[in-house]
Parts: C-alpha cells; sequence; structure tokens
C-alpha cells in the first residue's frame, strides 16, 4: 500500500482535514469543527458548524449555548465535502464521547480523542475498529498508570463513609463525566442514599439523566442542613476541594476521584485524603494493548505522555510520531 | 506487611497531627509483637539496612523494565521508591504469602550489597504496590512522612494511656522492636529493667513568663544562659552528654567526658569558654563564656582536633543535680538540690565546671531592672525556679518560668522551603516558619507566621538546603514542605493582628536570627507568645 495521507494535516491548534475544510478538536474558532466530546479542552465555542453526537451537542449547548450544531449518530456515515466521510465511533470516555473515523481515497484514518476501555454505566464501550493511521491521545502514557478495577476503588470509599458516621465524604470530581460515573458506579455497587451535590454539578447531572442515565437521588448541598450532610457522600468539583464553600460540610472527608491519584505525590498537593484511582482515560495497559489490537499502520501521539508511548511504539517496531498540538491539557481525570 | 503498609499509606494522606496521633496508636494497640516494635522504629528513623540503596532499586528496575521508559517514570514520579513500586512486574510463578514486616526487616538484616540483587526481589515478588512501596522506604531508612521520634512517642503513650515522661525514660536504654517497653505498658509488666546505664533523662523545662509576676519569696532566679542545655550522665563507668532532644553528643565534646569522675546525672548549659565576642564582658556576671557563635564552631563534629579543643574549650555551667551517686533527687526540692549541687562542686575539675549563680534582688521590680541592664551576649534572660519545685520532666504550669530578655524573639518550626532566585535559585533559601496553635503533646498544630530569607551566613545556608532535601515531606513546584523538626530562633521588629494569615499574626522584619539544630520542634512558642507581643 502506498500510502499518502496528505488530506489529513496536524496543524498545532487541531487536526486540518484539507479536501473537507474542516478540523478536529480545534482549539481556535473555525468554519467548521468535528468534536470528539465535550471537555473543555477538546470542544470549544465559537465554531461556524459543529459536528459532534447528540450528546455532545448538548454538552456543548450547555457551556457554549452551541446551537448550529449538525448531529452524527454513532455509526452513522456523514459525506463532508471533497469527499470525506466520517463515522462517529463509541469511545468510552464520557457521554456522547465519540472515535471519529475519517475515509478518504481508500484511506482511514481514526482519531479517538480521549478514550477508555474499561465498562462505564454512563456510556456505550470503545470500538476498536480497523484503520491506517491511529490517531491516539497518551494522557496516562506511562507504565506506572495502571488503573485499578473500580469495585475496589468504590469499596473504600463505602468503607470510610460507613466508618465515619457523624462526618461527610466529599468526592471532587471532573464535572463533566467523572462525577456522574462516580455517582452511577455507587449506585451499581448497592449505595441508595441520597447523594449531594455541588451547584456546579446540578445541570450536568440533569443532562446525563436526560440521555436516560439514572443517578438516583440527588439532593443540592445548598438546600440541606450541615446535620443533614452526616453519613453521606457530597460530590464536587476538584478546584472547591480545598475552598471557602467546603467549610459549610460536617467534618468532610476530602477524596478525590482520578487516575493521577495512583501517585501519593498528586493526590497530597490537593491535599486529599482518601484518593480514588478512578479515570476516564485508557491506562498504559489499555493504550498499549489497544495499538496492538488496532494494529494501525502508523500510530500518531495528539496529547499526554507522548514521549513513553512513542518509546513503546519503537520498542515494538511500530511506526509512530507524535504531534505537536496546542491547546489541550491534562484534564483533572 | 500490609497492615504496616496499610499504616503508612493512611499517614501518608493525613495531615493533621492528632490524625497521625490516632492512626499510630490504633496500630500499635491492633498489631502484636514484634511488628509493632519494628514499625515505631521504621517511623522513628531507628532502623538502617546497610544492603540497600536507591541506587540498587534502579539496577534491579533496569533489568526488567526499559531504561526509558524507567527514566520517563522516575522523573513524573519523583520518587524511586514509589516508582519501582509501581513498575514492578507482576511474578509470573506462584508465589509464597507477604512477609510479615518481622520476616522482611529480619530478611533485609541479613542481606549484602550482593545478596540483595536476589533476596530483595523475592520479598518485592510477595507484596502489592503499596506494600512494596512501605519495604522500599523500609530498606533505604527513608520513610519521611513527618513522624518525629516525640510524636512517636506520644502516640505510644496515648495508645497505652501512659505517661509519655515514662515513655522517654524507658525507651533510651531500649533496641527495637521494644519488646520490655510494650511489655510494661500494654501488659502492665514492670518497667524496663535501665540498670547501670547512661541514659538520658528527661528534661524539666519552663513555661514564658509573659505578663506574669512572682514573689520572690517563692522562687529563685537564676541567669538564662545562652549555650545549649545538656545532660551529663555517669553510669556503669562511662559518661554521656545529651542534648535537648536526647541525642548523645558525647562525641562532640570528649573533654566533658573525660571530666566527670563519679556517677550522677546533672543539668546545665553546654558554653565555650574565652575572650571571643563578649567573653571579656561576661566575666562581670561570671567567668568568661563565649558567644553562641564560637559555640557553634564545635557543634556537630564527629572528631575534635586538638586546636579545635584548644582554641574553644567547653565547660559546662551546672543548673541542677538529678541523681547523685545513685540518689535519686528528683523528688526534693529546687532548693534542697541547689545545696546538694553547691557541695558536689569541689568534686569537679574547675576548669570544666562550674555553677550557674543564682541573681539576688530585694523583690521583683529591682530583678526587672537587673535583667534590663544585662547587656551580655551569653546572656538569653532569666529563669524564674519555684524554690520548692521537684525535678519533673517536661513542662508544668507554675514551676519555672523563663524570662527572656529580648522580647521580639520567638521560636519556630520550618514548614516549607522554597528556591531562592538569582545566585541562590539552587538553594532553599526562603522558609515559611511557624508556631503552634496550642499544647504540641495534646495535639496542636503548627500555623504559620512569617517568612524569611536572610539572617544566616552561605555556610548555614548549605545546611539548612541539606536539611531541608533530607526531611522533605511534599513538593509544590518550587516550594517543598518539610517533616516540621528544625527551630529557627526569629527575629522581628514587630507583630501586628492580620487578617491574612491563618494564625492571624504579621511580624514585620523577620530574619532567621539563630538555627535552632539542638532544640526538638515540640519546644518552639505558640501563637499565644507571639501574639502577647502584639502592641497595636
Ligand atoms: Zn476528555
Ligand atoms: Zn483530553
Amino acid at each position: 500500500m502506498i500510502a499518502d495521507f496528505a488530506w489529513i494535516r496536524p496543524e498545532p491548534h487541531g487536526i486540518h482535514v484539507v479536501p473537507a475544510d474542516s478540523w478536529i478538536d480545534p482549539s481556535q474558532p473555525v468554519e467548521r469543527a468535528l468534536v470528539t466530546h465535550g471537555h473543555a479542552d477538546h470542544a470549544r465555542g465559537g465554531h461556524g458548524q459543529t459536528v459532534a453526537t447528540p450528546a455532545t451537542l448538548a454538552i456543548m449547548d450547555l457551556r457554549y449555548q452551541t446551537k448550529n450544531g449538525l448531529p452524527a449518530e454513532y455509526g452513522e456515515t456523514i459525506r463532508l465535502a471533497g469527499g470525506v466521510d466520517v463515522t462517529y465511533l463509541p469511545a468510552g470516555h464520557v457521554l456522547g464521547s465519540a472515535q471519529i473515523l475519517l475515509e478518504h481515497a481508500g484511506e482511514r484514518v481514526i482519531v479517538t480523542g480521549d478514550y477508555k476501555r474499561r465498562a462505564d454505566p454512563t456510556c456505550p464501550p470503545f470500538l476498536p475498529t480497523p484503520c491506517d493511521i491511529f490517531i491516539t491521545e497518551a494522557t496516562f502514557g506511562l507504565p506506572v498508570f495502571v488503573h485499578p478495577p473500580i469495585a475496589g476503588e468504590m469499596a473504600k470509599l463505602r468503607t470510610v463513609l460507613a466508618e465515619n458516621p457523624d462526618a461527610c465524604v466529599l468526592v471532587g470530581a471532573y464535572a463533566l463525566g467523572k462525577a456522574q460515573r462516580v455517582i452511577a458506579e455507587l449506585r451499581a455497587h448497592g449505595h441508595h442514599d441520597p447523594i449531594y451535590l455541588h451547584g456546579a454539578l446540578e445541570k450536568m447531572c440533569r443532562l446525563y439523566e436526560d440521555f436516560g442515565i439514572n443517578l438516583g437521588e440527588l439532593r443540592l448541598v445548598s438546600e440541606a442542613k450541615k446535620d443533614d450532610l452526616r453519613g453521606h457522600v457530597v460530590v464536587c468539583p476538584p478546584g472547591a476541594l480545598n475552598d471557602r464553600w467546603s467549610r459549610r460540610l460536617p467534618d468532610p472527608i476530602t477524596a478525590m476521584a482520578s487516575g493521577w491519584m495512583r501517585v501519593r505525590q498528586r493526590a497530597r498537593q490537593r491535599n486529599v485524603e482518601l484518593p480514588l484511582i478512578v479515570s476516564d482515560h485508557a491506562d498504559w495497559c489499555e493504550l498499549t494493548d489497544t495499538i496492538a489490537e488496532v494494529n494501525p499502520h502508523e500510530t500518531w501521539i495528539t496529547h499526554g505522555r507522548e514521549e513513553a508511548l512513542l518509546r513503546w511504539c519503537q520498542l515494538n517496531q511500530r511506526r509512530a510520531r507524535a504531534l505537536a498540538l496546542v491547546g489541550y491539557e491534562d484534564e483533572d481525570d | 506487611m500490609q497492615d504496616f503498609a496499610a499504616l503508612v499509606d493512611r499517614l501518608v494522606y493525613t495531615r493533621s497531627r492528632n490524625g497521625k496521633l490516632d492512626r499510630i496508636a490504633d496500630y500499635l494497640r491492633s498489631t502484636a509483637d514484634p511488628d509493632r516494635g519494628w514499625a515505631l522504629a521504621a517511623l522513628t528513623g531507628a532502623l538502617s539496612f546497610a544492603a540497600v540503596k536507591s541506587s540498587t532499586i534502579r539496577n534491579l528496575l533496569m533489568e526488567r523494565v526499559d531504561p526509558v521508559l524507567w527514566n520517563l517514570s522516575r522523573d513524573f514520579v519523583g520518587d524511586t521508591a514509589e516508582t519501582a513500586s509501581l513498575l514492578w512486574p507482576d511474578p509470573a510463578y506462584d508465589v509464597p504469602p507477604p512477609p510479615s514486616l518481622s520476616e522482611a526487616v529480619e530478611t533485609l538484616d541479613r542481606m549484602t550489597r550482593a545478596s540483595a540483587l536476589s533476596e530483595l526481589p523475592k520479598l518485592l515478588d510477595r507484596l502489592d504496590p503499596p506494600g512494596r512501596y512501605a519495604l522500599l522506604k523500609l530498606a533505604t531508612g527513608a520513610m519521611r512522612i513527618g513522624i518525629s521520634a516525640r510524636l512517636a512517642k506520644l502516640a505510644f503513650a496515648q495508645a497505652f494511656d501512659v505517661r509519655v515522661e515514662d515513655v522517654e525514660e524507658y525507651w533510651h536504654g531500649l533496641a527495637p522492636p521494644y519488646e520490655a517497653l510494650f511489655a510494661w505498658a500494654a501488659d502492665g509488666a514492670e518497667p524496663p529493667d535501665t540498670g547501670n546505664m547512661p541514659l538520658f533523662r528527661p528534661f524539666m523545662l519552663a513555661h514564658p513568663l509573659e505578663d506574669a509576676r512572682v514573689d520572690l519569696a517563692d522562687y529563685a532566679a537564676e541567669w538564662k544562659w545562652d549555650g545549649i542545655r545538656v545532660q551529663l550522665v555517669h553510669a556503669g563507668g562511662e559518661t554521656r552528654l545529651y542534648s535537648r532532644t536526647g541525642d548523645d553528643i558525647t562525641g562532640s565534646f570528649p573533654e566533658m567526658a573525660e571530666a566527670l569522675p563519679f556517677a550522677c546525672v546533672l543539668d546545665g548549659e553546654l558554653l565555650v569558654r574565652g575572650s571571643h565576642q563578649g567573653g571579656e564582658a561576661n566575666e562581670r556576671i561570671q567567668g568568661g563564656a563565649a558567644s553562641f557563635n564560637a559555640l557553634q564552631q564545635r557543634l556537630g563534629r564527629k572528631t575534635v582536633s586538638k586546636a579545635m579543643r584548644e582554641q574553644y574549650p567547653a565547660f559546662v555551667r551546672l543548673y541542677d543535680a538529678l541523681i547523685v551517686e545513685d540518689e535519686d533527687l528528683r523528688e526534693l526540692p529546687w532548693e534542697d538540690r541547689r545545696r546538694r549541687l553547691e557541695a558536689l562542686l569541689p568534686r569537679l575539675p574547675q576548669d570544666r565546671f562550674d555553677l550557674s549563680s543564682t541573681v539576688e534582688a530585694a523583690d521583683f521590680e529591682e530583678l526587672t531592672r537587673i535583667r534590663a541592664s544585662a547587656r551580655d551576649d551569653a546572656i538569653e534572660g532569666l529563669m524564674l525556679k519555684r524554690r520548692d519545685s521537684p525535678y519533673v520532666a517536661g513542662r508544668r504550669v507554675g514551676l519555672w518560668y523563663k524570662w527572656k530578655r529580648d522580647p521580639l524573639l520567638v521560636d519556630c518550626v520550618l514548614m516549607y522551603a522554597q528556591r531562592g532566585s538569582g545566585k541562590r535559585s539552587s538553594f532553599y533559601s526562603d522558609y515559611t516558619f511557624g508556631c503552634w496553635d496550642g499544647d504540641p503533646d495534646q495535639g496542636a498544630e503548627l500555623l504559620p507566621v512569617g517568612k524569611a530569607y536572610f539572617g544566616f551566613t552561605d555556610e548555614e545556608l548549605k545546611k539548612i538546603d541539606h536539611y531541608v532535601r533530607q526531611h522533605t515531606t511534599n513538593r509544590f513546584g518550587p516550594v517543598r514542605e518539610t517533616d516540621k523538626s528544625l527551630v529557627f530562633e526569629v527575629a522581628f521588629d514587630s507583630v501586628h493582628e492580620s487578617k491574612r494569615h491563618k494564625s492571624g499574626l504579621a511580624m514585620r522584619f523577620p530574619r532567621i536570627h539563630r538555627i535552632r539544630w539542638d532544640k526538638p520542634a515540640e519546644e518552639a512558642d505558640r501563637i499565644d507568645a507571639l501574639r502577647a507581643l502584639v502592641r497595636d
């Protein structure tokens, strides 16, 4: 196969699909954006047209009042100008998250956006799909990152809750995705008590419920009395963990749900007393197993710890390159 | 080992001192001998294994992990033991159950540098990542989780409801795993027999006088000398010199060890004789002692040259006698002990010992005038001792008071250190220090009260920088959090109420007046002492 791929070009502020004059997850406003999922480093407002899954469009509408969306259902192929076919495939990262399959001139390229391979009650699982170029994330692209099974982390949380009936456990969780997943996993692991929310999480939780995700009984901290919170789980965005806001809680035990909690120093920097290793990204094993499974002709690495993943590709005789994209950051994940 | 690993992790994630005390106490109560003794030794840094170095761990990992991936991981995690615990490959064979803590300690103890390369992997194979982390931290003697020996003793006392002073006294004669100590505290056995050993006895300490006044009919006044407080112990034909922390500093002052000819325990101030800086002026009050700077030349030396001994000859100015020839005097009133001490003096070599003279005054007003007129480098202020006070360990209300001469000096604990700028950018040279918000033995916490980046010499800067690196418990970019064990005497122009700091106070022009390598953090000043100096 003589691969050409001149039609897809990584630029500093996004991946340019040249014949369709479209950009994937651009960090600047463009005429047409193909957006993988709703996190702020991938989805931005101000584009002429936004192509994304219905859930991602709803999230972008909530966050950026994005009205001019072209919805793409999972598995449905849309033909763009210049003869580029795009198909959105589940990425298993958060509600609405998608990999984008691009086909042009007999060549297939997949952009994963962010993804994971673990089961998640809030979104359909990642669908491995053959392609020539696999453009992957590498947020947890270091061999030290091996996320433990979520059952053990939920058990840790519930044990601490049971041992401290007069306190509350305050869980810091990223507002889009992580917060809802932690709630849904708690429900799946038998926790049926009301869960209290920081006000900043309310709308996103309601949006998840509108998309059919059952989160059980949710209440707002702002509408509760201090004593009502004793013995309960309170969920807030990570930024509120050490904030004045948390003073209204009864003896909170500070927890944080994030893949970074695998490293003690990261947990200590946030004054976390109960680190919960819960991630919506692929860990090292998932990243390397997925590359092996998809078995692309070439692997491009967008953001995260690309150096180590590049090294792994090299050690395993796989063609790979790191893209120098701007505007991506480590999600609070 | 898993229980110990769980304790280590809980301590890593517990911020408050009280929380740490509770967790250690719980562990000591619920764990059997000898594991709990080994754990106590490990937490307080009393164990070391020569066979395992950081380089041993790195070499073992390099055989199992690609070197580039190892280096990238190590750089990200920032800690060799932790990186290794996460990257250690799961064994491909059926492993025996995890070792107990005592099995791990015994195995580490038997290892040589050569055998470590085959023995350490076998232990690591049997553990999960937190277990490997605890094992590697134990093996390299670098727990660094902010547990001082004092905190561990408090936790021990709390666990078994015994007096921390007793724990201090018995602890010193024992080696890990301290079985006799647990038998006494947990099972009600006889206290450990400290026999004929030159052991440290906890010091009697003073409260700051602040605005109180005392009646000189009840209290005697003594100068408070500006050296380092020491305890001289002669027992079983051996003499030891202990600092305030109970550290054995005999090696730095061999002339003192040679000078004590009979069995006793004495309390005094270690000073250096000489006409250096202010030495002449001292003559007016009492035989010439040099300033603290001269004494510092001799501190912390492992070997002492003849020239050093001649240039800075050490002597002890005696305050008190605890034990004389097998007779324990500690229950006697101070006046009686003082008489016994005076009677002892002719039996001691004059060039090595003298007596801290009492200060005679008709009343408190006269004493105030005497104190104000003492313009001497070697005098820190006055001590006021209740004439009928027994010698009791620690700080007891109403018995002894210290009345420092310069009120704008406080002892603070180093909390955070930040890299400097310019030519100091490779040094941790900007310090944030704090005072206790209550009694540290009752679970008080340190609150930051100020920041300073000058007042020390380049030589001292190097030493502090080294100390910071060795005592880091946490990093935030250019800032390191320390294990809060080093005391600074901080000088400042004034102190004011401030809403910006959690302590509610802000100092003006604070500077490091002196580094108190000898002083335990628990004896640093309290916020209240600083607040008493607010004048606006
Ligand atoms: Zn994302
Ligand atoms: Zn991302």
